[in-house]
C-alpha cells in the first residue's frame, strides 16, 4: 500500500491528472510481484479499474471481459451446486500480462523509460531480472517456498536452520543448540530450556542412557523460585532482564 | 434386448454379479445395457468419482446413487498448481458435503483434489457420517487445524487422514490432542504439509503408540530428528514413512539411535520428507534401503556424490524424486543399480536462475531410459535438450506411459542443431503407443501437433506451453487425440476456429484450459450455444 501511495504521490508531482497512466502504472508493477493477496488488495481496497490489464479472452487491449450475474469479484459465497452456467462465469481479475506486453516491460525497464508501461518502481537492491513469466516454470508454489526457505537458511549461516543458537548451562556435559524461530514467546523458550536440560535426569537417550548428575525437582525450583530471575546477554555482551525487549 | 434375456437373472444375482465390477468405466457400460441393468447397478453403486467438480450437481449425483459410500471430487484445473487460477474461482466442497450429509449417512470416504475446504465442512463430515473412516484433502486449502480437531474429537473409526500438499492455517488448536485416549485406528497419517506451530510432539507420540495398525506416517518438519528414533520405535510395523526436518548437528549418540531405530523397521518400503538433510545422518537409513522401493529426496538439498552413494544401496527401488543435483553421473549410477525402477521424477532446484547450478542435461535421461527397462513414468526439468536424445529415449522406452519434459527456459531450440523439438516430441508419441500423458516444452512448431493427433491415439492428457504457429496445431490435437480428456494449453497462438470446428470433441472431455492463447470472447459465446451442456467460462 505504501508503494501504491508513492505512485500515486509521483504522479501528482509530474502534474499527470490522467488517470489511466497512473492506473496501468499502478497494475504493472503489481503484475510484475504477482501475489495473489496483492493482486485481492488492490482490485478490492482502490478503485483502480484493472480493465486494460484484466485477463481478457481475446489479445491483450481487445475485448473486456463482462463481469456477468450475481457473482461479486471478492464474493466467497459457494457457488451454487451444479453447472456453472456461462452467465455465472467468473470476472478474472488476474492482472496477467500477456507475453506481448511482458515483452515491453522488459524493454522498458532496460531502457528506464517512463512510457505508459515503465517498471521503474522495481527495488533498486535488486538488478533488473527480467520479468519471469507466472507460473513458469511449472513448480508448485509448495515447492517454491520450501527451497527458497532452505535456500535462504543455508545462504545466512552455513548451517541448516536460521535462528540456531548455542545454549550451555553449568554442569551440564554439554552445549545444546536450540532454533529460535521454533519460539514465540519468552516462556515458551524458557520451557523448552527447562526440558533440554532436565531430560539429563531421565536417561531417555536410549541405551547411551546418561548419568544423573542433576536432580530435576532442583532444577524446576531454581527455575520457578523469585531468588532468580531469567537473564541474557545480548550481542553486546551486556546483560538483558528477559522480558524487556518484546520477543 | 428381447425381453426374455434381460429377466433371465433375478435381481439378486445381477447385484451380486456387478459387486465384482469396480472400474467406474465399466460400471458406467454395465448401466447402459438395459434399463434394469441401470437400475440394479445404480442402487448398488458404492464409488463415485467426479473429475471436475462442476461437471455435474452434487443433486443429480445423489438422485441417481442413492447409496454411495465412498466419493472422490477434482476441482480446480491443474494449472491451480502454477498460480494461473486466480482465488475465489470455486472448488468449493461445502454445497457437496450439506447435500451428501442427508443423504449419505454412511458415507465413509471422501477423497477431494484442488478443492476448497473449510472447517466448516469439515466439522460437517465429523457430525454427519457415523462411520467416517477416509479423509484424504490433496493439494487443497481453505482450512485449519480447528477443522482437524473436529474430526480427531469425533470420528472414531477414523482409519486415513491425508493432507498431503495442502494448505492449512494454524488456528493454534493442539488438534492431535483432540484423538480421545480410546482412540486407536489410525492407519494412514500425512500431515507433512503442516507449519512448525501445529503439531505437538508429545500428543503425536502417544496418538502413534496406541495405534498399532499405522502402516504409513509422514510426518511435518517441525518434529527434530533426535525424536524420530523415538517414533520409529513406537511403531516398528511402518510401511511408509515421512521424515521431519533431516538435519542436527552431528552427534553419534543421535545417529546410532536413529540408525537402531530404522534397523527394527523391517516393513519399511517408502520414504520420503527429507528436508534440511544433513549428509552425515544419511547412512542411518542403510539398513532399510535394500527393500525400499520409493524414494523421495525432492527436497533433499544434497550433492550428487550422496546422492549416488545412497540409491547404489537401493536396488529395489521403483520410484524416485529428487533435485537436479544428482546430475547425469547419479543419474548413471541410478540406471546401473536400479533395474527395478518404474517411475523417475527430477525436479529444478534453482528454476528461476538462468544458468544452470548442477550438472544436469538430457544425457541423464538418456542414460536412465537405456538402463531402466521398466520405466514408465517420467517428469523432468532441464535446461537443454536435443531431439537425437528425445528419439533415442523413445526407441529405449517403447513402454513410457507418461512423459512430461519441461525445458526450463521457453522456446528453447535443440542445442545441437538449433531446430524445434517436433521430430523429438514425434517420436515418442509414435514409439510409445501406450502414452497416456504428455507434457511439451522447448521450440515447437505446429509441426509436433501433426505428430500428436495422428499418433497418440491412448493420450488423455496433454500440457502445452509457448507452442505452435496457429490454430492448425489445436485442430490437429482434438480432431486427431481419441481418448483426449483434459488439455491445459497456456501463451500458444491457437484460436476461435480450431476450437469452433472442434466443439463436438470438448463434451467427450474433462476439461479444457486455455491462457493468454488468441481466443476471442465472441467465440466463447457462440461455443455455449453450439454445445449448450459445456460448462464455458
Amino acid at each position: 500500500i505504501k508503494e501504491q501511495e508513492e505512485i500515486e504521490a509521483k504522479a501528482i508531482q509530474i502534474g499527470s491528472k490522467d488517470r489511466s497512466k497512473k492506473r496501468v502504472e499502478a497494475s504493472c508493477f503489481v503484475s510484475m510481484e504477482v501475489g495473489r493477496k496483492m493482486a485481492n488488495m488492490l482490485g478490492t481496497d482502490h478503485d483502480l479499474n484493472f480493465k486494460e490489464t484484466e485477463l481478457c479472452l481475446g489479445l491483450p487491449g481487445g475485448i473486456a471481459v463482462v463481469a456477468a450475474g450475481n457473482e461479486t469479484e471478492s464474493s466467497s459465497s459457494p457457488k451454487t451446486n451444479g453447472k456453472r452456467g456461462f452467465s455465472e462465469t467468473v470476472d478474472l481479475k488476474l492482472n496477467l500480462q500477456s507475453k506481448e506486453s511482458t515483452m515491453d516491460l522488459n524493454k522498458n525497464l532496460d531502457d528506464n523509460g517512463s512510457k505508459e508501461k515503465s517498471g521503474s518502481a522495481k527495488d533498486p537492491a535488486k538488478p533488473p531480472a527480467k520479468a519471469q513469466v507466472v507460473g513458469w516454470p511449472p513448480v508448485r508454489s509448495y515447492r517454491k517456498n520450501i527451497m527458497a526457505n532452505q535456500k535462504n537458511s543455508s545462504e545466512e549461516s552455513g548451517n541448516s536452520g536460521a535462528a540456531l543458537v548455542k545454549v550451555s548451562m553449568d554442569g551440564a556435559p554439554y552445549l545444546r543448540k536450540v532454533d529460535l524461530k521454533m519460539y514465540k514467546s519468552y516462556q515458551e523458550l524458557s520451557d523448552a530450556l527447562a526440558k533440554m536440560f532436565s531430560s539429563f535426569t531421565m536417561g531417555n537417550y536410549g541405551p547411551q542412557g546418561m548419568i544423573d548428575f542433576m536432580n530435576e525437582s532442583k532444577l524446576m525450583d531454581l527455575l520457578n523460585s523469585s531468588d532468580y530471575v531469567p537473564s541474557y546477554e545480548d550481542k553486546d555482551g551486556d546483560w538483558m532482564l528477559v522480558g524487556d525487549v518484546p520477543w | 434386448m428381447p425381453k426374455r434375456l434381460a429377466y433371465s437373472l433375478p435381481d439378486e444375482v445381477l447385484e451380486h454379479v456387478f459387486s465384482f465390477i469396480q472400474s467406474d468405466k465399466d460400471r458406467n457400460v454395465v448401466s447402459a445395457v438395459c434399463k434394469s441393468w441401470y437400475e440394479i447397478e445404480r442402487w448398488c453403486r458404492r464409488k463415485i468419482f467426479v473429475g471436475n467438480c462442476y461437471a455435474v450437481s452434487p443433486k443429480m449425483v445423489i438422485r441417481r446413487f442413492p447409496q454411495v459410500r465412498s466419493i472422490e471430487l477434482k476441482g480446480k484445473p491443474h494449472f491451480a498448481d502454477f498460480n494461473l487460477v486466480p482465488d475465489g474461482w470455486g472448488g468449493y466442497v461445502l454445497p457437496w458435503i450439506t447435500e451428501m450429509a442427508g443423504a449419505y449417512p454412511w458415507l465413509d470416504e471422501i477423497r477431494l483434489k484442488r478443492m476448497v475446504v473449510t472447517d466448516e465442512s469439515l466439522e460437517l463430515i465429523a457430525k454427519s457420517f457415523k462411520d467416517f473412516k477416509v479423509l484424504v484433502l490433496a493439494s487443497c486449502e481453505g482450512f485449519s487445524t480447528d477443522g482437524l480437531a473436529a474430526l480427531a474429537a469425533s470420528c472414531k473409526n477414523l482409519r486415513e487422514l491425508d493432507l498431503r500438499e495442502s494448505e492449512v492455517d494454524d488456528s493454534s488448536v493442539h488438534w492431535l490432542s483432540h484423538f480421545p485416549e480410546t482412540y486407536t485406528s489410525m492407519v494412514s497419517l500425512n500431515i507433512s504439509c503442516l507449519g512448525s506451530g501445529e503439531v505437538s510432539f508429545s500428543a503425536l507420540e502417544r496418538l502413534v503408540s496406541r495405534c498399532p495398525n499405522l502402516r504409513s506416517l509422514k510426518l511435518n518438519r517441525a518434529v527434530p530428528l533426535d525424536k524420530t528414533a523415538n517414533i520409529l520405535r513406537l511403531a516398528p510395523q511402518l510401511v511408509e514413512f515421512g521424515t521431519c526436518t533431516y538435519s542436527a548437528e552431528l552427534r553419534s549418540d543421535v545417529f546410532s539411535n536413529l540408525a537402531g531405530a530404522f534397523s527394527n523397521c523391517k516393513e519399511l518400503r517408502s520414504l520420503s520428507g527429507f528436508w534440511d538433510v544433513v549428509p552425515d545422518y544419511l547412512p542411518a537409513i542403510y539398513s532399510v534401503c535394500s527393500r525400499l522401493t520409493s524414494l523421495n529426496l525432492s527436497y533433499a538439498t544434497i550433492q550428487s556424490p550422496d546422492l549416488i552413494m545412497l540409491v547404489s544401496h537401493c536396488p529395489s527401488l521403483q520410484r524416485l524424486l529428487v533435485l537436479d543435483y544428482i546430475e547425469d553421473s547419479g543419474l548413471e549410477a541410478l540406471a546401473s543399480n536400479c533395474k527395478d525402477l518404474q517411475e523417475l521424477r527430477v525436479f529444478p532446484s534453482d528454476p528461476f536462475d538462468a544458468e544452470p547450478n548442477a550438472s544436469l542435461t538430457e544425457q541423464g535421461l538418456v542414460a536412465v531410459s537405456l538402463g531402466c527397462p521398466k520405466l514408465q513414468s517420467v517428469l523432468y526439468f532441464c535446461r537443454r535438450m536435443s531431439n537425437a536424445a528425445l528419439v533415442t529415449i523413445a526407441q529405449n522406452r517403447p513402454n513410457l506411459t507418461r512423459f512430461r519434459l519441461c525445458i526450463i527456459e521457453p522456446n528453447t531450440a535443440d542445442y545441437l542443431t538449433g531446430e524445434p523439438f517436433d521430430v523429438g516430441f514425434g517420436a515418442i508419441v509414435e514409439h510409445c503407443k501406450d502414452l497416456i500423458r504428455l507434457s511439451l516444452s522447448g521450440l515447437l512448431t505446429d509441426c509436433v501437433f501433426e505428430y500428436i493427433g495422428k499418433y497418440a491415439k491412448k493420450l488423455e492428457m496433454l500440457s502445452v506451453a509457448f507452442a505452435g504457429d496457429s490454430d492448425l496445431g489445436l485442430h490437429h490435437v482434438l480432431s486427431g487425440c481419441e481418448s483426449l480428456r483434459k488439455l491445459e494449453i497456456r501463451d500458444c497462438p491457437f484460436g476461435d476456429e480450431a476450437l469452433l470446428t472442434n466443439a463436438a470433441k470438448l463434451e467427450t472431455m474433462r476439461s479444457l484450459w486455455m491462457s493468454s492463447c488468441s481466443v476471442s470472447f465472441e467465440a466463447c459465446k457462440l461455443l455455449t450455444q453450439k454445445m449448450p451442456r459445456l460448462n464455458v467460462e
